[in-house]
């Protein structure tokens, strides 16, 4: 009897562990290396907070680390914003005059490379005489992070019962007021992990914010490259360990949000 | 029905400020990319001479128009370092595209077999790295493969080499970094479409005396083409343009096309140069990029 084609195999296990395997070991590396009390990164000395403590007195790596803190929190919340009116007027919306154009608008940054999109930007600041820093950094982060808010929020509203709405619309209530009470609750969760995804690929972003920025205004990842350009430095382990605990804490946040609010899990996983 | 439509006008209205908001900040900056592309480089700040001033009337765009020059891509279509950036480029995003499909696959696999309860959370640990930052991870990997770094300290352990071996700034070690990177986007649109397979058909096909490789190469892999489709457009695409990961990984003897745009900007300060190189790099990718467009929309508008 031939085996059951769709029982799990051997090799789908074994790929499966190899997989994460390659796609966690580089971060626990970097994360262990950065309790390292050695200098010397190669070389294992102990344990050891020194690095951390380090940081502390590193003035430049703070501002920055602020600056890409403000930057994070105020596109994440605009992009939110404008992604979940983008991704109600696609999937509600029908057709409408343009609508090519828009959904195109906002697919095409989700691919595009960051040279391209960074450029243009600055070109567009330079002609309009913006001074560049922190806004034309947070505007460049909200043109792109709006766009993966926008596909998170459009997948859910996709994937929603209409039959809700429209009972709701038959009881009485207003199309405002059906949004407000019935459909905004329940793609709730995918507007909260739109929210950290903008959130997090604020915090991330090299080139963009490299062509939108002005001098003195530089944002954490920038500070980063410049340092890791000249090598690897135990301090540079220790603020990347830093990010990543920030970031794992939003990731384990989202995930509570939408076990709250009784979401299936899959839904509200961006992407 | 009535009761949609009602609900579709309050909804178009709500598209108005993104859409006035990406029309600004995407759409109308590419025509300043073309503007100046077509403009002389000139030492000042900003670093081009302005195609035309709107303020000094019909005269001025006369002057303009016939001061348009197509000197900046004369330049790059003869000068073989932007030749060879756009091909190198082109090139190093198919390879990585792959070995992406190669490694990706399998992985995809492997989840969409796996009993439902443990998919979510498979698929929660192939997202985690993709919210960590980009640098970060290739930074990690530069720990690893440095001189004395991990991975010659275990290959020598393991007497497999006798002396350490050069990783950093070859271009063995830019395919892996930009493999590490993008292997998410290759995993998960693979994995939506594997996922929704019916294990009806694939039983059907075990039925009618096909082997479990036939059935694969029959059933399976045909149904799972939308899905590669979008892998290998989710990566090559933006692989073409990328920047960080060959500059910090791949050698600085030839350059890839994200890495030589920025050069012009940030170092020589040729901006007009840097915008003629940022427009062949969109014409090359506008082929994708339609493909890319289409498949998304058919994604999400089977969904709605």
């Amino acid at each position: 009897m031939a085996r059951a084609p769709n029982r799990i195999s051997p090799f789908n296990v074994v790929s499966l562990a190899l997989g994460l395997a390659f796609l966690y070991l580089p971060i626990v590396i970097l994360v262990i290396y950065s309790f390292n009390a050695s200098r010397l990164v190669t070389v294992w000395g102990g344990w050891s907070v020194r690095w951390y403590a380090e940081l502390l007195g590193d003035r430049a790596m703070l501002d920055a680390a602020s600056m890409s803190f403000r930057v994070a929190t105020v596109s994440a919340t605009s992009a939110t914003l404008l992604g979940t009116l983008a991704a109600v007027a696609l999937s509600r919306g029908e057709r409408f005059r343009g609508r090519t154009l828009f959904s195109g608008m906002l697919y095409a940054p989700l691919v595009m490379p960051e040279v391209i999109t960074g450029l243009s930007l600055l070109l567009l600041f330079v002609a309009l005489n913006a001074e560049r820093g922190f806004w034309t950094v947070t505007i460049a982060h909200t043109t792109l992070t709006m766009c993966f808010v926008a596909v998170v929020v459009q997948s859910r509203l996709g994937a929603l019962d209409r039959s809700l709405e429209e009972a709701a619309m038959d009881l009485g209530c207003g199309p405002a007021r059906a949004f407000l009470r019935v459909t905004l609750p329940l793609i709730l969760p995918a507007i909260a992990a739109g929210w950290m995804l903008a959130f997090t690929l604020s915090l991330d972003d090299l080139v963009i914010a490299s062509f939108t920025t002005g001098p003195g205004s530089a944002t954490l990842p920038i500070r980063i490259y410049s340092e890791v350009r000249l090598g690897v430095k135990p301090e540079i382990n220790a603020i990347c360990t830093l990010v990543i605990g920030l970031i794992a804490m939003v990731i384990v946040a989202a995930s509570i949000a939408s076990k709250l609010s009784g979401a299936r899990g899959d839904s509200a996983a961006p992407l | 029905m009535s009761i949609r439509r009602t609900f579709t006008r309050p909804a178009r209205i709500s598209a108005i400020a993104p859409y006035l908001w990406m029309a600004l900040f995407f759409l109308v900056p590419f025509g300043f990319v073309l503007k100046i592309s077509l403009s002389q480089t000139v030492i000042a700040q900003p670093p081009y001479a302005p195609v035309f001033d709107l303020a000094q009337g019909w005269a001025a765009i006369e002057a303009a128009l016939a001061a348009l020059s197509l000197d900046n891509f004369r330049l790059l279509v003869t000068d073989n370092l932007y030749v060879l950036s756009y091909l190198r480029s082109l090139f190093v995003a198919a390879v990585s595209t792959s070995i992406l499909l190669a490694i990706g696959y399998p992985i995809a696999y492997g989840m969409a077999r796996l009993p439902r309860r443990w998919q979510g959370l498979v698929m929660m640990l192939v997202i985690v790295p993709f919210w960590t930052s980009f640098l970060i991870r290739i930074y990690a990997w530069i720990n690893i493969l440095q001189h004395d770094g991990l991975l010659n300290k275990v290959l020598i352990a393991l007497h497999l080499v006798s002396a350490p071996v050069v990783w950093l700034s070859t271009d063995s070690a830019m395919y892996l970094g930009i493999v590490y990177s993008y292997l998410p986007f290759m995993i998960l649109p693979l994995y939506a479409t594997l996922a929704k397979m019916e294990p009806a058909w694939l039983e059907a096909a075990g039925d009618l005396g096909a082997s479990p490789w036939r059935t694969f190469w029959l059933v399976t892999f045909p149904l799972s083409l939308p899905g590669v489709g979008a892998g290998i457009l989710l990566c090559f695409i933006p692989i073409v343009g990328e920047f960080v990961i060959p500059d910090l990984l791949a050698g600085s003897n030839s350059m890839m096309i994200g890495q030589t745009l920025w050069l012009e900007f940030f170092t020589n300060k040729d901006w007009p140069v840097a915008s003629a190189a940022a427009v062949v790099l969109l014409l090359l990718l506008l082929a994708p990029l339609w493909f890319y467009d289409r498949l998304q929309r058919r994604q999400l508008e089977d969904a709605r």
